[in-house]
Order: structure tokens, then C-alpha cells, then sequence
């Protein structure tokens, strides 16, 4: 294995095991969003009885929110993570290395993919076993796990740059809030032509969560949509781009040496 | 110095770090507000499903539940306020201070309710500022909050007895889970009669429900189950506040 490569397996294996290693950063991402899943599908199932509505199943719809809810665990995990190495020293002690400042990163972003996967695979086989029919059949499901892998990247490199940035643990934790707010601005519950308010209405069709949630969707209950898919891959190639973009140099900022 | 002296001082204590503390203020106000907003505004289609039959609308339907729901955390979080104490030593040194250790629960539960009022106000004038309607003379409205403030005692007695024992902000998922668990239980999106299969049995047990049903039929100007929801809310006040009088034992038992 070159050196780079040898660099990067390493601090994702350590990126993965430290995860592991903490039940509450695997049960948690896993657990809560299937819990949420599991009370709106209940609570929410009337509302596939609205003329217009996608499906008659309400737990293929809402399937699609743990995917991007686990997203934002991916963040939180990543930045935490982070800036834990950064409080501890474990990050100066690095930057004495000959370590490659790319590695870092992408070591770091290698265990949140992973756990990313792993999650994305848990709540297909939960959405499986509930009955949902994947209409884009065995192709689809590889594209909706290629897209679980670019969007935790995506949110990752975020939690990267926040932690980068402010060196604590705490912000990082105080991004969760505001990354619910987009994703309950969304059409996380309820199809944006049947949003009945204007103005959310509005708010949703202009948050990019939405797109995120409806490529998902289009997989699992449309079938191939292209439009659907290439503004969610479009917008999550995009956040990936700018929030690698602004990782890099942070921590090249962090790791002056 | 009695019970009550010993009450006043730790809730004027604990109010005073909430109001003077924008990151514990905030989101106690802004989270109900943004429940309700998600709910009511992008749900309100809802209401069109057959056999949604609630006269007021969606926004007055999700308001009742935004209500209990803030009640029940707005106790919660100061249960988080609690472990703080234990945590940085505070409580201990309060312990070893009060003569009276059951006003110690009696001041946090004032401070919750303080806490909880100011919220609800908020919450209030918001609702009738977007168009929500109140059916009947607008009375059995503090049939609601009668409920709230029951529901927001129950929750922060059930947050208390689980700070006292770990002594530990660690603790706070097992403070919170559970109450988000019991909430999201009942029928939030719709009414009882159309919920189905799991749920539907889940919530015809779930204590909460009766409440929450309770406050919609006040809001609705129509009241019903109210004896029921009381006796629920109450029973869950009357259970926890046994729950934290023996965690009290147990913090003071650890020194």
C-alpha cells in the first residue's frame, strides 16, 4: 500500500472504531431516526387517503427521512469526533508527523461514510422487511445507497468544517438544531404540491433538504425519475464540493505548521 | 428557614439562570414555536382526510398538542437544570444548606411552571396571531392549560427523580426519551378514530391521549373525557412525585 493510502486506512479505521466503540454514536443514529419512522409512519398513515397522494404505503414515503436524518448524525459524529482530536492535542500531535493533511481528512470522512453505509443498508432492510417495494428494483437500491454514501460525505465534511472552525465539541452539537429546522421545513412529512399553506409551501420548495428527500422517494416509489435524481445528486454533489472545499482549509488553517 | 422559603430560593435561583441565559431561554420558547409552525402549516391538508371532523382546524387541532407537548418539556429541561446542579456541586451544597430537602423538588417544580407559563404565552399569542379559533366562550380554553400545568408538574417530578438518581447531565436521554415516547404515542396528526394497526392500539392505552383529546375537545368549545384526562394527568403527577421523593432519598443516601 503507498503512504497515502496506509495514512488514510489507518485514521479510518481509528475514525470507525472510536464510533464503535461509544454505543451511543451507533445506537443513537440508527435507533432514533427508525423511532421517528415508526411514529409518523403510524400517525401519518391517514394521509395517503389525500387525493393525489404518491402511494397508499406511508412508511415507502417517510423512508426516505432516515437516510437524510442519518446525514445529519454523520455530521454531528464527524464534527464531534474532530474536535475531540482537537481538544485533546491529538491533531497538534499530528501535524508533527509527516502525516498528509488530505489524509487527515479523509481518514476522518473515511468512518463516516462507513457508518453512513451501515446505516443506509439498516434502514433499507427495516423499509424491506415493513413491506416497502423498491420500484426501481435491485439497480435502484445501489444508486440510493451511492447517494447515502455522497450525502454523509457531504454532511460529514460539514461537521469537519464546523469543528475545524471553532475547535469545540459543543458547537458542533449546537448545529443539530438548526439542521432540524431544515429538515422539518421540508417536505419531510407531506408532498410539496399538497403543502396546503403558501408560504411553507414556498419555504420547502426553496430548502434543498426537500430535493435530498425526493430522490430518495423517486427511487422507492416512483421508480426512475431524472429529474428527481439529478437535482438531489446535483445538490449533494454540490454541498459535498463546498463543504470539502471548506474543510481543506480549515484545517490547513488548524494544521499551520 | 421552612419548606417554602427553601422553594422560593432555588426557584428564584433557577429562573434566574434560564432568563438570564439565552442558550436555556431560547430554545424553550423557539422549539414549541417551531413544532407548531412545521406541524400546523405543513400539515394543514391533513384535515381534509374523510373523517377528520375537528370544527376548529388544523391549526387549533396542532396548537392543543404543541401546548402539552411544550408542558411536558418545558419540565424535562429543567430536570436538565437539575443534573447541572449535581454536576457542578451546587445541589449538594444545597442539600447539606436546606432544612427542608422536599422544598428543593417543590422550587424546581415552581420553576418549571414559571418557565412554562412564559413559553405558553408566547405560543399563544402566536396562534391567535395567525388565524387559530377557539370554539365554545373561550373559557374551556384554561381547561387546557389546567391540563398543561398538571402535565408540566408530571414530567418535571419524573425529570427530578431520574437527575437525583444518576446525578449526571449523561442522563438526559433517559429524562427525554421516554417523554417523547409517551407524546408521539398518541394520536398527534389525527384524531384517535383514524389512526390504524399498531399505533391506533398503542394509543387507546396511552395515558396521554385521554389528555390530549381532552384538550382538543376544550379548544373545540365541546369538552370531552375531561374527568378522565384530569384523573390521568393527576395520577402521573401523584406516580412521579413518589418517583422523586425516593431519588431525593437516593441523592442524599450518595452525600
Amino acid at each position: 500500500m503507498n503512504p497515502f493510502a496506509d495514512q488514510v486506512y489507518l485514521l479510518a479505521r481509528r475514525s470507525v472504531v472510536r464510533t464503535v466503540r461509544q454505543p451511543a454514536n451507533v445506537i443513537a443514529p440508527l435507533a432514533f431516526p427508525l423511532l421517528l419512522l415508526a411514529v409518523n409512519s403510524g400517525g401519518l398513515k391517514a394521509e395517503t387517503r389525500l387525493p393525489g397522494f404518491p402511494t397508499n404505503s406511508f412508511v415507502a414515503f417517510a423512508l426516505a427521512v432516515p437516510f437524510i436524518q442519518g446525514a445529519l448524525f454523520s455530521t454531528m459524529n464527524a464534527g464531534t469526533d474532530l474536535a475531540r482530536d482537537i481538544q485533546t492535542g491529538f491533531l497538534n500531535r499530528l501535524s508533527l508527523t509527516p502525516m498528509r493533511r488530505l489524509a487527515v481528512l479523509a481518514g476522518q470522512l473515511g468512518g463516516v461514510v462507513t457508518m453512513g453505509l451501515v446505516q443506509a443498508v439498516v434502514y433499507l432492510s427495516v423499509g424491506l422487511l415493513a413491506g416497502v417495494h423498491i420500484a426501481s428494483g435491485a439497480p435502484g437500491v445501489l444508486v440510493l445507497l451511492a447517494f447515502a454514501v455522497l450525502v454523509a460525505l457531504g454532511f460529514g465534511a460539514l461537521g469537519a468544517f464546523a469543528a475545524l472552525r471553532t475547535g469545540s465539541g459543543e458547537a458542533v452539537q449546537g448545529l443539530f438544531p438548526v439542521f432540524f429546522v431544515f429538515l422539518f421545513l421540508s417536505s419531510m412529512n407531506i408532498p410539496r404540491n399538497l403543502i396546503e399553506i403558501n408560504w411553507f409551501r414556498d419555504v420547502a420548495t426553496a430548502n434543498p433538504v426537500s430535493y435530498l428527500l425526493e430522490c430518495v422517494r423517486s427511487l422507492i416509489i416512483t421508480g426512475w425519475n431524472g429529474q428527481a435524481l439529478a437535482l438531489g445528486f446535483g445538490i449533494a454533489a454540490a454541498v459535498t464540493l463546498a463543504s470539502l472545499s471548506l474543510a481543506s482549509w480549515a484545517l490547513k488553517v488548524r494544521m499551520a505548521r | 428557614m421552612s419548606t417554602l422559603a427553601v422553594a422560593r430560593g432555588v426557584a428564584w435561583r433557577t429562573l434566574h439562570n434560564v432568563f438570564t441565559n439565552p442558550s436555556l431561554l431560547i430554545p424553550s420558547i423557539v422549539f414549541p414555536l417551531f413544532f407548531f409552525t412545521a406541524f400546523a402549516g405543513g400539515l394543514s391538508r391533513v384535515s381534509n382526510v374523510p373523517g377528520f371532523g375537528f370544527s376548529q382546524g388544523y391549526t387549533a387541532f396542532q396548537f392543543v398538542f404543541v401546548v402539552l407537548q411544550s408542558a411536558a418539556f418545558g419540565g424535562v429541561f429543567t430536570g436538565f437544570g437539575i443534573a447541572r446542579d449535581f454536576e457542578s456541586g451546587f445541589a449538594r451544597r444545597l442539600l447539606v444548606a436546606a432544612p427542608h430537602r422536599a422544598g428543593i423538588i417543590l422550587g424546581y417544580g415552581l420553576a418549571a411552571l414559571a418557565r412554562w407559563l412564559v413559553t405558553v404565552s408566547v405560543l399563544t399569542a402566536v396562534a391567535f396571531a395567525v388565524g387559530m379559533t377557539v370554539g365554545g366562550s373561550g373559557v374551556d380554553l384554561f381547561g387546557l392549560y389546567a391540563l398543561g400545568l398538571i402535565l408540566n408538574i408530571a414530567a418535571l417530578l419524573w425529570a427530578c427523580g431520574v437527575a437525583m438518581r444518576f446525578r449526571t447531565m449523561q442522563a438526559g436521554p433517559v429524562m427525554q426519551l421516554p417523554v417523547f415516547l409517551v407524546l408521539f404515542f398518541a394520536p398527534v396528526y389525527v384524531p384517535l378514530s383514524l389512526l390504524q394497526g399498531w399505533i391506533h392500539a398503542v394509543a387507546v392505552v396511552n395515558p396521554l391521549t385521554r389528555v390530549i383529546e381532552a384538550g382538543r375537545g376544550f379548544v373545540a368549545g365541546s369538552p370531552t373525557e375531561v374527568g378522565a384526562a384530569f384523573a390521568a394527568a393527576v395520577a402521573l403527577a401523584f406516580g412521579f412525585s413518589l418517583w422523586a421523593l425516593r431519588g431525593l432519598r437516593k441523592a442524599e443516601a450518595a452525600g
